[in-house]
C-alpha cells in the first residue's frame, strides 16, 4: 500500500450526513433525558448532579474522542484491531472478577464517580477484530476453519458477558450474523435464525406437542411437492428433527436455565402473567405514555406520565417513551425514519469501500445499531420482552454513548480515507 | 448473488422492522381508546388498602385486643395548590414555622415521592377530624386516611401484648418494599413475634385521577387491583383471669409469675411486675408515655419472666435429686447426716440423718452438698471436669442455660456455668467439687429465668419431658404451626427416677417448708427457694405443679428481695393454682388479703402506675 502524503482526512471527505444525523440524535436524546426528569424546581439545563448534566459532559467527552478518532491515522485501527480486542476481553474478565454490581448485574467498573461498562466497548473491539480477520487477503468465508474462528471471535465476549448477567448486551453480539450474511453466510442461516426465534416463542405459548405435530405435517407436505430423492428427504428429516428437539427443549431451558426475572418478563409479554409491579408495570406504563401521546404529542416537557415518573428507567432504556408521549405519532415516525436513514447511509458507505476491512466494519456498525434499535423500541412498544439494552445515542449513560460514538466515528474515519485511497493506493 | 443485492435485502429487513413499529404506533397512538383517555391528562395513582390487624383472644376465646379507627392526615405534595396556609394551620392548631418544618421533614424521609401520599399529621383527634372533613375541599392535596390502632379490653398483660408503632427506616429497608413510611409494625410482644400473621396483606387499588387529583374511576375496571387480606386472629394460651390475678398479687412487688400447662407447654400466665397499662401505648401520646416508662427506675418495660436471671436457690435441689439418681450416685435410700450445715454452707434445724425424700421435704443443704460432691467426684470419670460436663448436660436437658425458644422476643438464656468457665476462673484442673459446692444448693454463678424455672417444673410434672413454652395456642383456629411447640423434649433423666422426687415435693407442701401453700383437696408438689443475692434481701422463690397425678399447671414465682420462699412466693403460687384448677381464689380470705396488700417496694407509697 502506497501512502499519500496527506495522512489526515480533509474535512470535505468526512461524511457530513452521518455526522449531522449523529448530532441530531445526541441532542434530541439530551432533551429527552432532560424531559424525563424535568421538574419545575430544576429549570437549569446544566446541573452536573442531574442525569442530563452528566449526559452533557458525556456528549462533550464523546465529541472530543470522536474528533481524536478522526485525527488518528486510519491504519491504527487495522493495526491495533486484535490488540483492542484483547484489551476488551481482558477488561471483561477483570470486571467479572472485581466489578461493581448494579441492579443484579456484575458488569461495571467505577472510575472517579462515573461507572463504565466494558461490555459496551467490547462491541466495537469485536467488530474491528472480525473485520481484520475476515478482511485478510486470502481469507474466504466459505472455508470451514474461517467460519469457526469467526464464531469464536463472537462467542468469546458473548460468553463472558453472559456470565456478568448482562443477557441483553450478550445478545447484541448475535447481530453480527447480518454482517456474516453480507460476507457469504448462506441466506438460509438468517431464515433458520428467524425460525429458531419464532419456534422458541411459539413453544412458550403453545404446548410443544402441537408444534411437533405441525412441524411433522409441514415436513411431510413439503415432501409431496419437491423431488423425493434421498438427499432432499434426509435434509428435510434432519431439519424437522432439529426443530422437534428444539421446541421440546425450550420449555426445559425456560424453566431451569432462565432466571426468575427473565421468565417473568417473557411471561408478561406472552400474556401468561399479569404483573403490575415488575416487568409488566414498566411495559404497561411505557405503553400508556406512548399511547397518550396521540398524533402530535403533548409538547416538550408537557408529558404527564413523565412528570409523575410512572415509567421506570425512563432516561435509560425507556427513553423512546418520552419521544412517543411528548412528540406523538408524528415525532415517533420521524424518529424511526431518521434512524432508517442512518442505517441506510452506513450500509451505503460500507458498500462503496474498497478495503474489505472497512466494508466489514461498516456492516458490523449497521448490524449493531439495527439490533439495538429493534430490541429497544420493540421492548418499549410491548412487542419484545424487557431486555435492558440502550437506544444508541439517545439513552442516558456514559458507557453507552461513548461506545456508540467510538463505533460510529471509527467508521466515519475509515470512510473518510476513501478519497486518499483513490489517490494513491492499490489493493 | 450480487453483493449490492444482499445490501438491499438487509435494508429491507430493517425496513420491515420499522414498518412493524409504525403499525404498532398507529394502534397505540391513533386507534386505541384507553390510551386516548389517558391523553386527557389522566394519571394512574396507586393506593394502598390497609387490612384490619388480627384480633387477639385468650385461651377461653375471650377477646383481649381489637382495633379502633384512627385518622391520619395525608398530603400529596405535588397536588397541593393555592393552600390557605393560615386557615390550614388554624384547623390543625400548629404554627406556620411548624408547617414549613413538617414539609421539610416529609421531603427528607425515605421513600418520599412528591406524587405519593405522605403522613402530615398522625392520629387526628375526633374534633380535629370533624373540622377537617368540612374544609378538606379547600385543602387540595390533603386527605384523611383511616387506619386502625389497637385497643385493649383489659389493662393487663402489657408485656405479652407488646405494642405496635411506626416503622423505622430500617424496617422499611428490610421489608423489601412492603412497608411505607407511616405504616405500623409490631414492636414488642406478640405484636412483633406474630407480625406477619397479624398484619394481613396490604391491598392495592389503582385509580385514575385527573390533573386536579379528582378521581376519574378505576384503572381498567380494577383488573389489577388486589384486595387487602385481613390479619389472622390469634388465640393466646394465656388465661385472662389467671393473668389478672397474677398481676394483682404482684402489685407493689417486684417479680415474676410463669404458669405453664405441662402437657402442652402452653403458657397460662406470664406476669412481670412492675408492669404498665397497654393502653398507654396507643394514641397520640404513645411517645411521651414510652419515655416516662423508660425513665422509671423500677424498669416496668423490662420483661422479667423471660429475661431476668436469678440464682434458683433450693428449688435446684429437685434437679440435683434427679441428676444424682441418673448418674447412679444417689438412690432413694441414700442418707446423709446434717450437722447444721456442710463446711461453710449452713443449714437449719431438722431431724438427721435423712433419706432423699425427707431431705427434699426439709430442704437440707448438707444433703445436697453431698449429692453435688458425689456427682462431680464420681469415680467413674477420670477427671472432675468430665463428671462436671455430664452434670452440665443433664441439667441443661431441663432447659437451663440456654434460650428455650418461646415465641416472644427478649428471651434471656440465663447462666449455667460450663466447665470452661471454672477453668478460666480457677485454672484448668484447679477446681473440684468443693470449689463449686454452692452450685449444689442452687447458689453461686447460676442464673435461671422464671420461664426456665417454670419449664423445669413442667418437665418434673411430666416425669421427664417438656414442650417448649409458647404463648400462642392457635392462629385462625389452627394450632400453632411451629413444630417445635408440638414436640416432647426429653430430659436425660430416666422416668423411673421421678416418683421419689415428686413424693418429696408433695411432702414439701403437705408438711414441709411450703405448708402454707397447701390447698385442701388438691395434691400440690412444690419446692421453696430462698436465693441469696448481692442486691439485698433474699429472693423469695417457689415452683410447683398440681395435681400430683396428671398435672394441669406448673408454676414458678419469683419475688425479688422478699425473704423466704415460703413467705411470699409459695402463697402466691398457691392462690394462682387454686384459681386455675377450681376457678376460685377467695377460699382463704386472710391469705389472699395479705398477699394482695403486701407492699415490698422500698418506698411505702406504691409505685405509681401511670394511668392513660
Amino acid at each position: 500500500m502506497i501512502q499519500s502524503q496527506d495522512q489526515n482526512p480533509k474535512p470535505a471527505s468526512v461524511d457530513w450526513l452521518t455526522l449531522v444525523i449523529y448530532y441530531v440524535f445526541v441532542i434530541i436524546g439530551l432533551f429527552c433525558i432532560y424531559a424525563s426528569i424535568y421538574k419545575e424546581d430544576h429549570p437549569l439545563i446544566y446541573d452536573t448532579g442531574m442525569n442530563y448534566g452528566k449526559q452533557l459532559i458525556w456528549i462533550g467527552l464523546s465529541s472530543f474522542i470522536g474528533l481524536l478518532i478522526l485525527l488518528v491515522d486510519e491504519k491504527f485501527f487495522y493495526a491495533f484491531a486484535y490488540a483492542l480486542y484483547g484489551i476488551a476481553i481482558g477488561l471483561l474478565i477483570a470486571v467479572l472478577i472485581m466489578g461493581t454490581a448494579v441492579k443484579g448485574s456484575n458488569s461495571w467498573i467505577e472510575i472517579a464517580g462515573f461507572r463504565l461498562q466494558p461490555a459496551e466497548f467490547a462491541k466495537f473491539a469485536t467488530a474491528l477484530a472480525l473485520a481484520k480477520f475476515l478482511g485478510g487477503f486470502n481469507t474466504k468465508f466459505s472455508d470451514r476453519k474461517v467460519q469457526l474462528i469467526s464464531a469464536g471471535f463472537i462467542l468469546l465476549p458473548m460468553a463472558i458477558i453472559l456470565m456478568q448477567n448482562e443477557t441483553g448486551t450478550a445478545l447484541v453480539f448475535g447481530a453480527f450474523i447480518f454482517m456474516l450474511y453480507r460476507e457469504g453466510l448462506p441466506g438460509y442461516f438468517l431464515f433458520i435464525g428467524f425460525m429458531i426465534a419464532l419456534m422458541g416463542v411459539l413453544a412458550l405459548i403453545f404446548p410443544p406437542l402441537y408444534l411437533i405435530i405441525v412441524i411433522s405435517v409441514l415436513a411431510a407436505s413439503m415432501l409431496l411437492f419437491i423431488r423425493r430423492n434421498r438427499q432432499n428427504i434426509l435434509i428435510i428429516a434432519a431439519v424437522a428433527i432439529f426443530f422437534i428437539g428444539f421446541v421440546s427443549s425450550v420449555n426445559y431451558i425456560f424453566e431451569n436455565v432462565m432466571q426468575a426475572h427473565q421468565k417473568s418478563r417473557i411471561n408478561v409479554l406472552l400474556g401468561k402473567e399479569v404483573d403490575m409491579k415488575g416487568a409488566g408495570y414498566n411495559v404497561q406504563q411505557s405503553k400508556i405514555a406512548i399511547g397518550s401521546g396521540g398524533l402530535i404529542g403533548k409538547g416538550f416537557l408537557q408529558g404527564t406520565q413523565n412528570k409523575f415518573r410512572f415509567v421506570p428507567e425512563q432516561s435509560t432504556d425507556f427513553i423512546f417513551c418520552t419521544i412517543g408521549e411528548e412528540f406523538g405519532f408524528v415525532g415517533s415516525v420521524t424518529f424511526i425514519i431518521l434512524y432508517l436513514l442512518l442505517l441506510w447511509r452506513v450500509l451505503f458507505l460500507a458498500e462503496r469501500q474498497r478495503y474489505k476491512f472497512n466494508r466489514i466494519y461498516g456492516y458490523c456498525v449497521a448490524s449493531i445499531l439495527f439490533f439495538h434499535f429493534t430490541i429497544n423500541i420493540g421492548m418499549t412498544l410491548g412487542l419484545l420482552p424487557v431486555i435492558g439494552i440502550p437506544l444508541p445515542f439517545f439513552s442516558y449513560g456514559g458507557s453507552s454513548l461513548l461506545s456508540f460514538t467510538i463505533l460510529l466515528f471509527i467508521f466515519i474515519r475509515l470512510d473518510a480515507n476513501r478519497i486518499n485511497e483513490l489517490k494513491g493506493s492499490f489493493e | 448473488m450480487d453483493s449490492s443485492v444482499k445490501r438491499t435485502i438487509l435494508f429491507l429487513i430493517f425496513c420491515a422492522v420499522a414498518i412493524v413499529f409504525i403499525i404498532r404506533l398507529v394502534f397505540l397512538q391513533l386507534l386505541d381508546d384507553s390510551y386516548l383517555r389517558s391523553a386527557q391528562n389522566n394519571v394512574l395513582q396507586e393506593k394502598t388498602i390497609y387490612p384490619a390487624r388480627g384480633l387477639v383472644y385468650d385461651r377461653t376465646e375471650e377477646l383481649l385486643v381489637y382495633n379502633d379507627a384512627i385518622y391520619d392526615l395525608m398530603v400529596t405534595p405535588d397536588q397541593v395548590k393555592n393552600l390557605d396556609t393560615n386557615a390550614f394551620c388554624k384547623v390543625l392548631n400548629i404554627s406556620k414555622e411548624d408547617f414549613t418544618a413538617r414539609f421539610a421533614k416529609i421531603k427528607r424521609s425515605k421513600g418520599y415521592a412528591p406524587f405519593r401520599e405522605s403522613v402530615f399529621e398522625k392520629q387526628l383527634t375526633i374534633p380535629m377530624y370533624a373540622a377537617f372533613q368540612e374544609k378538606l375541599f379547600d385543602f387540595t392535596g390533603f386527605s384523611v386516611e383511616v387506619r386502625t390502632d389497637r385497643k385493649y379490653k383489659h389493662s393487663n398483660a402489657a408485656h405479652i401484648m407488646g405494642y405496635i408503632g411506626e416503622v423505622t427506616d430500617r424496617d422499611i429497608e428490610k421489608s423489601d418494599g412492603y412497608y411505607r413510611l407511616g405504616d405500623y409494625i409490631g414492636i414488642s410482644g406478640i405484636e412483633k413475634s406474630y407480625e406477619k400473621d397479624l398484619r394481613g396483606i396490604n391491598g392495592v387499588k389503582y385509580i385514575l385521577v385527573d390533573s386536579k387529583s379528582r378521581t376519574q374511576g378505576r384503572y381498567k375496571g380494577g383488573e389489577f387491583d388486589t384486595p387487602a387480606v385481613a390479619g389472622k386472629n390469634i388465640t393466646l394460651s394465656i388465661s385472662q383471669q389467671l393473668q389478672q390475678l397474677g398481676e394483682d398479687l404482684l402489685k407493689n412487688k417486684i417479680g415474676s409469675v410463669v404458669a405453664i400447662e405441662p402437657e402442652t407447654g402452653e403458657l397460662l400466665a406470664l406476669v412481670s411486675s412492675p408492669t404498665y397499662d397497654p393502653n398507654l401505648f396507643i394514641g397520640r401520646d404513645r411517645g411521651n408515655h414510652y419515655m416516662e416508662l423508660l425513665r422509671d427506675p423500677s424498669k416496668p418495660l423490662f420483661n422479667r419472666p423471660l429475661a431476668a436471671p436469678y440464682p434458683p436457690g433450693s428449688i435446684f435441689k429437685v434437679l440435683m435429686s434427679l441428676v444424682g439418681q441418673q448418674e447412679s450416685v444417689l438412690n432413694p435410700a441414700t442418707s446423709y447426716a446434717c450437722h447444721r450445715g456442710y463446711l461453710f454452707v449452713g443449714c437449719h434445724a431438722h431431724s438427721s440423718p435423712l433419706q432423699l425424700r425427707g431431705a427434699i421435704a426439709v430442704s437440707c443443704n448438707a444433703y445436697f452438698c453431698q449429692v453435688y460432691r458425689s456427682i462431680v467426684n464420681n469415680p467413674r470419670y477420670n477427671h472432675v471436669e468430665d463428671a462436671y460436663n455430664i452434670f452440665y448436660k443433664d441439667i441443661a436437658s431441663f432447659g437451663l442455660g440456654h434460650k428455650l425458644g418461646v415465641d416472644m422476643y427478649g428471651e434471656g438464656s440465663g447462666f449455667l456455668p460450663p466447665a470452661t468457665y471454672y477453668d478460666k476462673v480457677y485454672g484448668r484442673y484447679r477446681w473440684q467439687a468443693l470449689t463449686t459446692i454452692s452450685l449444689g444448693i442452687g447458689q453461686g454463678e447460676l442464673g435461671i429465668t422464671p420461664l426456665q424455672m417454670a419449664n423445669a417444673t413442667a418437665a418434673v410434672a411430666n416425669r421427664g419431658y417438656y414442650v417448649t413454652p409458647h404463648i400462642v395456642k392457635s392462629i385462625d383456629g389452627k394450632p400453632n404451626p411451629n413444630p417445635e411447640y408440638n414436640q416432647k423434649h426429653w430430659t436425660t433423666v430416666d422416668t423411673s427416677f421421678f416418683p421419689v422426687v415428686v413424693e418429696g415435693m408433695h411432702d414439701v407442701v403437705e408438711h414441709g417448708t411450703a405448708y402454707i401453700a397447701r390447698i385442701p383437696g388438691i395434691e400440690i408438689c412444690g419446692k421453696t427457694g430462698t436465693a441469696q443475692n448481692p442486691h439485698g434481701k433474699d429472693h423469695s422463690i417457689f415452683f410447683a405443679f398440681a395435681p400430683k397425678d396428671h398435672p394441669k399447671i406448673a408454676i414458678a414465682v419469683v419475688i425479688e428481695n422478699a425473704g423466704f420462699g415460703a413467705t411470699w412466693a409459695a402463697p402466691i403460687a398457691s392462690l394462682m393454682m387454686e384459681q386455675y384448677l377450681t376457678g376460685k381464689h377467695d377460699t382463704r380470705k386472710a391469705l389472699l388479703e395479705r398477699m394482695l396488700n403486701g407492699n415490698l417496694t422500698k418506698k411505702n407509697d406504691s409505685i405509681a402506675r401511670p394511668k392513660p
